[in-house]
């Protein structure tokens, strides 16, 4: 443990393990980064892809990395971060390690959103914000339900799961509404692909993440004594309803703005607190390193989706093969040490 | 002191008044009655309501009169739809009311717990190997997927630490990851896509003669075995020593309890797809009615759940005309609000 104090009477404190889980993850990332941008029709080798990121390509070497891969790769990325981060915002907040935003129907709600611009008919643009305003609604409602003088923790859980059965049938009905082709679509959408991704599909979701990360990181210290108890925390001076909201809010809106622009990715904002955790061996909330694990799930996912398999798969369809299988996995441990 | 004084306050032994407990007995013997008859006019109902209605006082001639203008209407589209809402609404409301006794949480519902999408799973997973088609195969599919869930829930729920908000969570991550799963299916193969939308949501419309016989001998068996299961399943609510002193034996209990679930989801499942809330919501209403006790709570579930699927169904043929609504949507729809109710209301919200 470092620890960095200022003269302003600020502290700073720093595990050196996460540091270097946290670094190590993120070259990792920018490393996958290289390969999939290197990756096409028109292959690249890696030295070829950082020559032209930094300005020293061809023009046809320009437009394919910048206008081509690029936007996929950082909607890629982003969408990985913003699901890392909300996973472990809503795991802290239920306190729960299968509490996360999939399981509680807050991107049912996104779907439902899209699904409706299927039916009816309409633009990708209008879909992604469809999908968008659908999850943040949704949250909001299963605030306005759950609320209590606060909201309570295992309240949420048991909304969100109502939330989530009732979507999940008015969308399996809306599914039946479309004609064929719209539903391969939308099934498509569901699943959560990057495929043909550009900027516009980045772009807010990057402003959504750089308004939530200082907030949430700002929100750190007061979330970590909030697993003391909420009297505790109470007593610390904390003032626990509001921290509540202000944490469900941004990873509503984190978890909407992932969905508008890739679709509801499953499992990522399940597995990578998790996984950020054991790397790290730090106790709580590790904010941080969860969104970079995130991102780095995503990225790669995507690979083994577009590499390994024939018929391009969809990155959706590889974060939930393996999210399920490690989900049957915590069950077991879960159980075994009886904390469920 | 206290005997004599007990043995004086008692009536004499002439007095015609009957005990309470007859009495109590009695009462639950009419409701049964009630629940009954409320079952065949939702019945009745079920076959006169649709895109062709039939007037109410000749749906009989439309059952029984070959040369009635409705005869075919009735024979080969409503009774077996009819017929199958009956058997699916049955199995169901059964299987939850066992579950909530053998897992001893209120918040056990098989569509909740993921056994429905475990059997949706497994249909999807022979959609994709074998090509769709609604033949035998289905059925076996349909009860290995909900076996194999069946066992997973019960390991991780069955045990005392779980408590029921723990469980539910436990259960809506297993249904997230099959269904996710089962959505994987349907982009990788369009044919399946094409019939397993309208299967997920959980619909009687594609019912037929063929299907309700297919599914009719794996509910009844399932149905028996909850039913005998019934008074050991009460002896067991007091705890394995004492159920053990009562002459009950646990073990063999809720292994027949849980292939009595699986027959019961895997079969209702195959035939009109997951359906959720009516296997949580019907026994917690009937339970305001004849309180905790399974004999009575399994028979009035067996009857009063198929009311509310086929009035769901029914409701949704005149909501959605001239098409209609799939019940499953219905039953989402409406029993989502109540499960909300539910939770936000009792001290089950509790850690």
């Amino acid at each position: 443990m470092i620890v960095i104090r200022t003269p302003g009477g600020v502290s700073l404190r720093l595990r050196p393990r996460s540091l270097v889980v946290g670094a190590t993850a993120a070259l990792l990332a920018l490393a996958v980064g290289v390969l999939a941008v290197g990756h096409g029709d028109y292959p690249m080798s890696p030295a070829d892809v950082l020559r032209t990121l930094t300005g020293g390509g061809s023009p046809a070497e320009e437009f394919i990395v910048t206008e081509l891969r690029l936007p996929r790769l950082v909607t890629g990325l982003a969408v990985g971060a913003a699901l890392g981060l909300a996973g472990a915002v809503f795991q802290a907040l239920v306190r729960n390690p299968l509490g996360s935003p999939d399981v509680l129907g807050f991107t049912q709600g996104a779907a439902t959103g899209a699904l409706v611009v299927v039916v009816l008919g309409g633009s990708s643009a209008t879909l992604a914000g469809a999908a968008a305003l659908g999850g943040i609604g949704t949250g909001l409602l299963i605030y306005l339900i759950a609320w209590r003088r606060g909201v309570h923790g295992y309240r949420l859980v048991l909304v969100g799961i109502g939330m989530w059965a009732i979507l999940s049938g008015v969308n399996g009905y809306l599914l039946t509404r479309a004609p064929l082709m719209e539903a391969a679509r939308a099934v498509l959408w569901l699943t959560g692909s990057l495929d043909g991704r550009d900027w516009s599909h980045a772009g807010p979701l990057l402003a959504a993440l750089a308004v939530t990360v200082p907030v949430l990181l700002a929100a750190g210290p007061a979330l970590r004594m909030t697993e003391l108890g909420d009297d505790a925390a109470s007593a610390l001076g904390v003032s626990v309803p509001r921290l509540r909201l202000l944490l469900l809010a941004a990873a509503v809106l984190l978890v909407s703005l992932a969905a508008a622009a890739a679709g509801p990715v499953s499992f990522v904002a399940l597995t990578a607190p998790h996984l950020a955790r054991r790397l790290t061996r730090a106790p709580g909330t590790n904010l941080l390193p969860a969104a970079i694990v995130g991102a780095l799930i995503v990225v790669t996912a995507d690979q083994v989706a577009l590499r390994v398999f024939p018929s391009q798969l969809p990155v959706g369809v590889v974060t939930g093969v393996l999210g399920g299988g490690y989900l049957v996995w915590l069950l077991a441990t879960e159980r075994r040490a009886g904390r469920l | 002191m206290e005997f004599t004084l007990s043995v004086i306050e008692s009536p004499p032994a002439d007095t015609p008044t009957r005990s309470p407990r007859r009495q109590r007995a009695a009462y639950r013997g009419a409701g049964l009655a009630l629940a009954a008859l409320a079952l065949i006019a939702v019945a009745v109902l079920s076959i006169a309501v649709g895109a062709k209605a039939i007037p109410l006082p000749q749906v009989w001639q439309a059952l029984t009169d070959r040369d009635a203008a409705e005869y075919a209407v009735v024979h080969e589209m409503r009774l077996p739809r009819t017929l199958l809402g009956l058997l699916a609404g049955t199995a169901l409301g059964v299987a939850g009311a066992a579950m909530q006794a053998l897992t001893r949480n209120p918040l056990a519902d098989p569509g909740l717990l993921g056994i429905n999408a475990g059997a949706a799973a497994a249909i999807a997973t022979a959609a994709l190997l074998f090509g769709v088609g609604g033949g035998t195969g289905q059925v076996w599919f349909a009860l290995a997927g909900a076996a194999l869930v069946t066992v997973a829930v019960y390991a991780v729920g069955g045990g005392r630490t779980a408590t029921p908000a723990r469980l539910a969570l436990a259960g809506a991550a297993l249904n997230a990851a099959l269904y996710s799963y089962v959505s994987a299916v349907m982009l990788l193969d369009s044919a399946s896509l094409e019939r397993l939308r309208f299967w997920t949501v959980g619909s009687l419309a594609s019912a037929d003669d063929a299907t309700v016989r297919r599914v009719l001998p794996f509910i009844l068996v399932g149905l028996l075995a909850a039913l005998l299961a019934a008074r050991p399943l009460n002896a067991l609510a007091l705890g394995d020593d004492t159920a053990q002193a009562l002459g009950a034996r646990p073990a063999l209990i809720r292994a027949g309890v849980i292939v009595a679930i699986t027959l019961l989801c895997g079969a209702a499942t195959a035939a009109c797809g997951p359906i959720v809330f009516v296997g949580l919501l019907v026994p917690h209403l009937v339970r305001t009615l004849t309180g905790p006790d399974l004999r009575w709570l399994l028979p009035y579930c067996a009857l009063l759940a198929p009311v509310l699927l086929l009035g769901a169904d029914v409701l949704g043929r005149v909501l959605g005309r001239p098409g209609e609504l799939q019940v499953g949507l219905l039953t989402a729809v409406l029993g989502g609000p109540l499960f909300l109710w539910l939770v936000t209301r009792t001290r089950t919200n509790r850690p």
